[in-house]
């Protein structure tokens, strides 16, 4: 067993670390107060192909391994986690498009999905609707040639800006996913700001009243929008999200050890404290714990592995509970510089808590993962 | 086909606990299966069977019990092995 990155995931690392440190680390306070992200920073993305990194190079996109994949994740949230979350979002529909799109449905979108001509986002979650995503209550009906939409979707990572949605309703009394552009006639996007995390991720309010599109824009079958389509973007989600809990502890890790060797408390730096220290040892261990944990999930991934939907669960599962313990640790070592707008870390404390609650909260990993153990011992809940 | 079937079954068998399944068994109808149930079987066949699972397989009745998988395994390798 070797536990090793390849030459070009080490350089994969190293520019992705570096695009980091210079252009985003410093200005994502800035759009955190702001709730925007600057369109030029999207550009960024677009054209050091980071938006096409699940897609095949065939495509237009970078053909990045899953390895690769993770570690941009990390270095972006380590930075700045909206900014994560747009190339999560971006990367579900990409890859649940590439899997389950009809022909026509790629060549048309994954192109501009992968060199960033078209931003996506993931539509699933309504104003009753969260955890049970059965319970939908957007519906499509047939209308001719055409379904007409109606309902409403809520939370939607950057749907201010998207250009199209993979949005999800009730067809026929069954779950099913379609392709909505922006431009559709009856779909209208309400802005949503002052959000408790990720507050630059440019969040949206769909409203649909009788949008119609056209049938062609039905992602796989009619009844399989959430256990195919919405089921391989989420895997996807998580393992994005997993990554980025990674760079949010790793960022308030690295807050913590630079801020405590500058600063003295009773005649010493706070790193000469022995509580200190206890809170340091938990967030490096639980850091190097969260990464080995998304390592194994995606080497599992790239091997297209069953066993990668349950790993990336626990990953997680596991990462964000660390992410939030860290940040919550940050801002104890930080004080009443740690709640201030001058230090980052009150950024990352906020943050953290959102990635107990999206793709899949702390609570639905905690269930999934007891009963995969129990099924797994021949047992059942 | 009795090795792809045994393969199957062994696969499945991790999400069924001591109920002894049977190749014309209901997996669905059993309620055994979860969320993500989906993806682990699709990923379980394209891996263990080096085939692609394409939009126009995805008719439940095709995954409905072993013997259904095993059908559609010997239908797509027959189309593999013709082109």
């Amino acid at each position: 067993m070797k536990i090793e990155l390849t030459p070009q995931q080490e350089k994969y690392r190293s520019e992705f670390k570096a695009f980091v440190d210079e252009s985003i680390a410093p200005y994502a306070d800035q759009w955190d107060r702001e709730e925007q992200t600057p369109s030029h920073v999207i550009q960024q993305l677009a054209q050091r192909g980071y938006l096409g990194a699940v897609l095949p190079q065939i495509c237009g996109g970078s053909g990045m391994d899953a390895i690769a994949f993770g570690l941009v994740n990390e270095e972006l949230a380590r930075g700045c986690s909206s900014l994560r979350s747009l190339l999560t979002v971006h990367s579900m529909v990409a890859y649940a498009l590439s899997k389950w799109g009809s022909s026509l449905q790629k060549e048309v979108w994954l192109p501009k999905l992968a060199s960033g001509e078209a931003i996506a986002a993931f539509a699933l979650s309504e104003p009753n609707v969260g955890s049970d995503a059965k319970a939908i209550e957007t519906t499509a009906t047939i209308s001719g040639n055409a379904y007409l939409l109606n309902g409403q979707k809520k939370w939607i990572t950057y749907g201010q800006i998207a250009n199209v949605f993979l949005l999800f309703a009730q067809c026929e009394g069954k779950p099913s996913a379609f392709l909505v552009e922006n431009t559709r006639p009856g779909l209208f996007i309400k802005p949503i700001s002052g959000m408790l995390g990720v507050r630059a991720s440019m969040l949206a309010e769909l409203h649909l009243e009788d949008c119609k599109i056209p049938q062609e824009n039905l992602v796989c079958r009619q009844g399989l929008g959430l256990s195919h389509v919405a089921s391989s973007a989420l895997d996807y989600g998580r393992y994005s999200v997993a990554w980025g809990c990674v760079g949010i502890a790793q960022a308030c890790l690295q807050a913590c050890l630079h801020y405590t060797s500058q600063r003295q408390q009773f005649g010493q730096p706070l790193k000469d404290h022995p509580l200190i220290q206890q809170m340091i040892t938990e967030m490096i261990v639980n850091v190097k714990a969260s990464r080995l944990l998304c390592y194994q999930a995606g080497y599992l991934k790239e091997n297209r592995d069953p066993k990668s939907i349950m790993e990336t669960s626990i990953a997680k599962y596991f990462a964000s509970t660390t992410a939030t313990q860290a940040a919550n640790h940050a801002v104890q070592i930080h004080g009443g510089n740690g709640c201030s707008s001058d230090y980052s870390v009150q950024r990352y404390f906020r943050d953290a808590k959102i990635m107990e609650i999206i793709e899949g909260s702390t609570q639905i990993q905690q269930m999934t993962i007891a009963q995969s153990g129990y099924s797994e011992s021949g047992a059942r809940v | 086909m009795k090795d792809a079937k045994d393969r199957i079954k062994t696969f499945l068998s991790q999400f069924f606990g001591n109920h002894e399944l049977q190749e014309d068994d209901d997996i669905f109808a059993a309620g055994f299966v979860n969320s993500m149930f989906a993806m682990q079987l699709i990923l379980f066949i394209e891996k263990e069977f080096q085939v692609t699972i394409e939009n126009e397989d995805l008719d439940l009745d095709n995954f409905r019990t072993i013997n259904a998988i095993a059908h559609l395994l010997e239908r797509k390798t027959t189309v593999i092995a013709a082109t």
